[in-house]
């Protein structure tokens, strides 16, 4: 997946005299407030932080209260999803109009019925909508399957994002990366596959909150494989 | 059968094709309205925004001509644009769910759900929609005193509810936001003057019912301590306008006090002030109500926990709130061990480690009035908490060299009175069991109140004196000078110690005036002042006890005890505008606002204390 990242920052936190008796717990406060809002600075919504180094030294401003200024290193995990980038995340509804889907547990998605490709189509059975690819019977998009789509643009204040699924490489994660050579075997096919691949999976479903770096690159080398392949 | 059941799903499938492919043509239909807007072409787009309109008194094809409208707009949702179609959307966030049955209501949350869905921009209006509709139209509120609007009631409140779930499912986001609309509409307006109280009134307990049905609800995680807080504010507000209300409202009025006599007619003013004091009563109850919930569902240690840090903020340093707490004394008493305990060594750490004199004089008051009023606290708890309050005194006692002091020392006496204030309810109690007898004469408590420093001499006389009889019964120690308080409730000392705030007579625990709250949910908890068994009572059945606490009553109007250090008899005729006096109302409501709330019942406020005309102790 896209668009997380960690990067190293440089911070200064102001503290306000109160807060002097326990420098850390404010610090660690003020870091916590950064959390899941989307940061102009960093240009992204910090997930998570670590602080690296503190100064044992912090400088007086003068004024009428005499903040200071701690300097600080930490490892800042941002996700700062831009306009084509390809996201993952959980399908919570399912309507003809509309997919919903939830990126990381936190950010909301949702992909309109002209941004859905007319590979696939709507089908409502029992009162369960799904879309089914009506070149590959086995891709299938249901409530609670993982997909993958493309950002088109994000709404900053509320994390919305408004994605698609128009490019041939998304759709569902378990079809895109488990089936890679398209076969048509058995059912029992995704338990047949590599190791590798299966952790890749269920990472992607079971958490959808914790991908890890390492996980980035697996998916992209999966996605160069099939992309050579299909060449 | 096997073959009815296929041959019925198999027509299932079928209908809905059929009704699929209808409803489809319906928003392609809806679409090309909201897009033709933009070219210029608006007929169709009017047509729909009038079938939003109609509300009152559906035929049963206006409410299908309705419903169908709002499932089709269900999916153009993202056609529809905040620019130019803001007629649209302000007559679909303008509907309240009360004028219409569960089909419309049903498809009009389908609609607010996707709108909230498809874009961000229309979450917080689509939030504030559904937050309006937790209190009905005025009109409707009369309705819901009766069955049918009581069926009503639940059928819009459950889908409100569940709708704010499912949008916070879509948009995890959204649940954030919920909080702060929540309390951004909350009622406050207090209706001393208006002609609608009663309506007003049912709709803020409504309004209240829906907070703490979030706050129990499956997004509590999200919002729950947040309404928590919330509704213990307004509580407070109720509460201390309540105050204020007696205070501007008495100039006027002293022709109508009179003991125990009901002026014939309220007055307007008086009307006001019953009105608030009644949604007070319920709102109190309604929060009891939901504790009980709360325990029952295993809950009441996690809502404790935000309750004591709304306490914490809030109410510990409002000296003027007389039932508010009471909040905390209920969930106490629900949970004895747990939070009861909890509450009592937050108040004493507080009181110990606070840096903030005020805040400290005040929890140390309040933990002594709740050690004294508690009934389902143990003895053998409250004289541990003793124990932790004369070690801290004497650690200052031994600090100290100078002479009576009372603005210096004004946290020790304040300590040392809630000592004796505990004493005076539990003495008797924790002597009747030799192990706590023997930990009580272990304390330091002679050498504490014999030091230089003079608490005895300070600290409220009534307390003292009644301390004195009972210490000296129970042989706990004797003072080496004898005490001449003239039956004294105040003297200047204490009232230099307990500053403007007068926080010497402060007892946040004295009995609750409320009806309601106090008759169902405090009264089996309390501890009543003529029910105590004080150490030179007697030993005999306790009706022996009863007649001479009956005496006391009857001769002092009311034993100070029970109602507390209120006023003293020349504060009676109180000239109203004196700044004093309005520092003075903390927790005491002074006899005239009694006489208006409870139709001049019996409760007098307390004179002096007369000379003890009982038999001696044993």
């Amino acid at each position: 997946m896209e668009g997380l990242s960690v990067s190293d920052a440089n911070l200064v936190v102001y503290v306000h005299p109160s807060r002097s008796k326990n420098v850390s717990q404010a610090i660690l406060r003020e870091l916590s407030s950064l959390l899941f809002k989307f940061n102009e600075t960093f240009d992204g919504v910090v997930l998570a932080y670590a602080v690296n180094a503190l100064d044992k030294h912090a400088r007086i401003l003068s004024g009428v209260h005499p903040y200071f200024g701690v300097r600080l290193k930490a490892n800042l995990l941002l996700f700062s999803p831009k306009p084509n980038m390809l996201l993952e995340g959980k399908v919570v509804k399912l309507m003809r109009e509309s997919i919903h889907v939830i990126v990381l547990g936190f950010s909301s998605a949702v992909i309109v019925d002209e941004d859905i490709r007319d590979e696939f189509r709507y089908k409502s059975k029992r009162g369960e909508g799904k879309y089914v690819s009506r070149v590959h019977k086995r891709h299938t998009i249901k409530v609670g399957t993982m997909i993958r789509f493309l950002v088109k643009s994000l709404d900053e204040e509320i994390l919305h994002i408004s994605g698609s699924l128009i490019p041939d490489h998304t759709g569902s994660v378990g079809w895109l990366d488990g089936d890679v050579k398209n076969s048509t075997t058995e059912s029992n096919k995704k338990r047949k596959q590599p190791d590798g691949e299966i952790e890749v999976q269920e990472l992607g479903i079971a958490s959808g909150d914790t991908h890890s770096v390492n996980n980035d690159r697996e998916i992209k080398k999966k996605k160069k494989r099939r992309n050579a392949e299909e060449h | 059968m096997g073959v009815e059941l296929a041959h019925h799903f198999n027509g299932e499938v079928q209908e809905m094709e059929d009704v699929n492919f209808s409803d489809s043509e319906l928003v392609y239909h809806v679409r090309d309205a909201l897009i033709s807007v933009q070219s210029g072409d608006s007929d169709s787009y009017h047509q729909l925004v009038g079938v939003m309109h109609h509300s009152q008194r559906l035929a049963p094809d206006e409410v299908a001509l309705l419903v169908t409208s709002l499932k089709a707009l269900s999916g153009a949702v993202s056609y529809i644009d905040n620019v130019h179609h803001d007629s649209l959307l302000n007559s679909i966030f303008g509907m309240s769910m009360w004028n219409y049955g569960p089909d419309v209501m049903d498809a009009l949350l389908e609609l607010i759900i996707s709108l909230a869905a498809s874009n961000g921009k229309y979450i917080d209006s689509c939030l504030d929609m559904l937050v309006g509709n937790f209190m009905p139209p005025m009109y409707f509120v009369d309705a819901l005193k009766q069955p049918r609007g009581q069926k009503k009631k639940e059928q819009v409140l459950s889908r409100v509810h569940t709708a704010l779930e499912d949008i916070a499912t879509l948009v995890p986001m959204a649940a954030l936001r919920l909080s702060s609309i929540v309390v951004h509409r909350m009622p406050t307006t207090f209706f001393k003057k208006s002609l609608e109280k009663d309506r007003l009134k049912y709709r803020t307990e409504i309004y209240m019912e829906n907070m703490l049905r979030l706050e129990s609800g499956s997004i509590r995680e999200f919002v729950g301590s947040r309404m928590l807080m919330a509704v213990v504010d307004m509580l407070i507000e109720l509460d201390l306008e309540d105050m204020d209300d007696i205070a501007a409202g008495d100039d006027d009025g002293d022709e109508e006090i009179d003991n125990g006599e009901l002026p014939a007619t309220l007055s307007q003013r008086s009307l006001g002030k019953n009105i608030v004091a009644d949604l007070l009563d319920s709102m109190m109850v309604q929060v009891f109500e939901h504790l009980e919930f709360c325990a029952n569902n295993k809950r009441l240690s996690e809502v404790f926990e935000t309750l004591l840090d709304s306490f914490m903020l809030t109410i510990l340093d409002t000296y003027k709130s007389k039932f508010a707490q009471f909040v905390m004394f209920y969930a106490c008493a629900l949970d004895p061990e747990n939070c009861g305990v909890k509450f009592a060594t937050m108040l004493v750490d507080r009181f110990v480690f606070g840096d903030n004199p005020l805040t400290r004089m005040s929890a140390v008051a309040y933990l002594a009035s709740y050690l004294a009023r508690a009934k389902f606290l143990s003895t053998a708890f409250v004289a541990s908490m003793l124990k932790r309050l004369v070690d801290w005194c004497l650690e200052y006692c031994k600090t100290q060299d100078g002479d009576v002091n009372p603005k210096a020392h004004r946290v020790f006496y304040s300590g040392c009175q809630a000592i004796m204030y505990v004493l005076c309810f539990c003495m008797r109690s924790i002597v009747d069991v030799p192990w706590l007898k023997s930990q009580l004469l272990l304390m330091p408590i002679e050498r504490i109140l014999k030091h230089k420093l003079g608490p005895l001499k300070v600290c409220l006389p009534s307390i003292v004196e009644e301390f004195l009889k009972q210490a000296k019964a129970a042989r706990l120690f004797t003072p080496s000078e004898t005490f001449m308080f003239e039956d004294l409730l105040e003297s200047d000392f204490s009232r230099d110690f307990g500053g403007l705030e007068r926080l010497d007579m402060f007892f946040p625990f004295d009995p609750c005036l409320l009806k309601k709250s106090d008759r169902n949910f405090i009264r089996p908890n309390f501890v009543y002042w003529k029910h105590v068994r004080t150490s030179y009572g007697s030993d005999d059945e306790d009706s022996s006890d009863e007649d001479i606490n009956e005496d006391f009553v009857t001769m002092n109007e009311d034993n100070f005890m029970e109602e507390g250090m209120a006023r003293s008899p020349d504060e009676q005729h109180l000239d109203l505008d004196e700044f004093d006096h309005a520092m003075n109302k903390m927790s005491i409501t002074p006899k005239n606002g009694l006489n208006y709330r409870f139709g001049g019942d019996k409760m007098q406020m307390p004179s002096r204390i007369r000379p003890s005309t009982s038999p001696e102790s044993l």
